[in-house]
């Protein structure tokens, strides 16, 4: 049975680029890792026999706004072996937003990544089909981000009430 | 209308106006489109169940619009949803109907601010005979309003609407002078 000090320990040998931070306030208590450092963390986590994180649960981009100007990535983890719960955040700079799929290693991550495309209009490189899921192909926009305008009209139908 | 209060004599031949007899055929028979595309859906079923019976009001729900006569749209209308109803009510054979039911596809709803991805009103898309208010709206008000539309389809009529030509004329006569 691993703590989360152990999952952290494994997570500090993996970071090549950057030192990873402990999140306190976050619910499950969140490791702040680097954009670079994000595909080699995952790939060692699933692997692991210790931890063994074997589900992405959720991947939840947060948009800290236009003044901060940067957006946050959390993927929830979970491993079903050893009963843990994990949170990983990413800070990504908020223009030209890009990271790495984790779709080669979480499968589920495919349509995740399509959904925060879609609503945040983050680049998931290496992503096999990054299309829009929720909204039609020609909207225009990204409409979870703090400055997202509407756009006037639809295909002729006027989208304001 | 009371066509067949009326007793059969002169040896069973029954007078009637077409106008009468067909919208009788029509109101009697209202065929609607199932298309249900929120929770509206689950209190049309419900009306179309047998505590409410719908088929009292000859109506059956049909699979496809070529075979419907009338579209309760009933739910959220999404713009990626738009075009398929717009299809979907082109597809129907006239005369048709669309009855809408519930706040969203009256005018948005609960979404009408800062919903980005709803039709504020799927009149927006298609014309509306009849509104259905409520959210979602209980059975016996989307009988309230099937009866609403057979009271529309009950005035109806197959003449063409002299005033409307007679204004046209007046309209042509200014015209020319």
């Amino acid at each position: 049975m691993s703590t989360f000090d152990e999952v952290l320990l494994i997570v500090k040998q993996v970071c090549k680029h950057n030192e990873p931070v402990v999140d306190e306030n976050a619910s499950p208590k969140a490791i702040k890792i680097s954009n670079e450092d994000l595909v080699d963390v995952c790939s060692e986590l699933i692997q692991n026999s210790t931890v063994y994180f074997d589900m992405l649960s959720c991947i939840t981009p947060i948009d800290n706004g236009v003044a901060a100007g940067t957006l946050e990535i959390a993927y929830n983890l979970y491993s079903i072996p050893y009963n843990l719960h994990l949170m990983l955040k990413v800070t990504l700079p908020r223009d030209n937003s890009e990271i790495h799929t984790v779709s080669h290693i979480w499968k589920t991550a495919e349509w995740h990544e399509r959904e925060a495309y879609d609503m945040f209009g983050i680049k998931f490189t290496a992503h096999p089909d990054l299309r829009r899921i929720l909204m039609p192909a020609d909207w225009e926009g990204h409409p979870l981000r703090k400055d997202y305008r509407l756009q006037e009209y639809y295909r002729n139908i006027k989208v304001e009430y | 209308m009371g066509l067949l209060d009326k007793k059969f004599e002169s040896g069973g031949i029954l007078v009637a106006k077409a106008d009468d007899l067909l919208n009788w055929a029509r109101l009697s028979s209202m065929f609607p489109m199932t298309f249900g595309i929120a929770c509206c859906a689950i209190e049309f079923m419900s009306t179309a169940a047998t505590p409410y019976d719908l088929e009292r009001f000859g109506m059956a729900p049909r699979a496809t619009p070529r075979q419907a006569d009338v579209i309760i749209v009933s739910g959220t209308v999404t713009f990626k949803m738009a075009d398929r109803i717009r299809r979907i009510y082109e597809q129907m054979a006239e005369p048709r109907y669309v009855i809408s039911m519930g706040s969203c596809s009256n005018c948005g709803g609960p979404y009408w601010q800062h919903g980005y991805h709803v039709v504020k009103g799927v009149d927006r898309i298609i014309p509306v005979d009849v509104y259905v208010p409520g959210c979602p709206p209980r059975p016996e008000a989307l009988i309230g309003g099937i009866l609403k539309l057979q009271e529309k389809i009950r005035s109806e009529s197959m003449m063409a609407p002299k005033a409307l030509e007679k204004l046209l004329a007046k309209e042509n006569q200014h015209v020319n002078v």
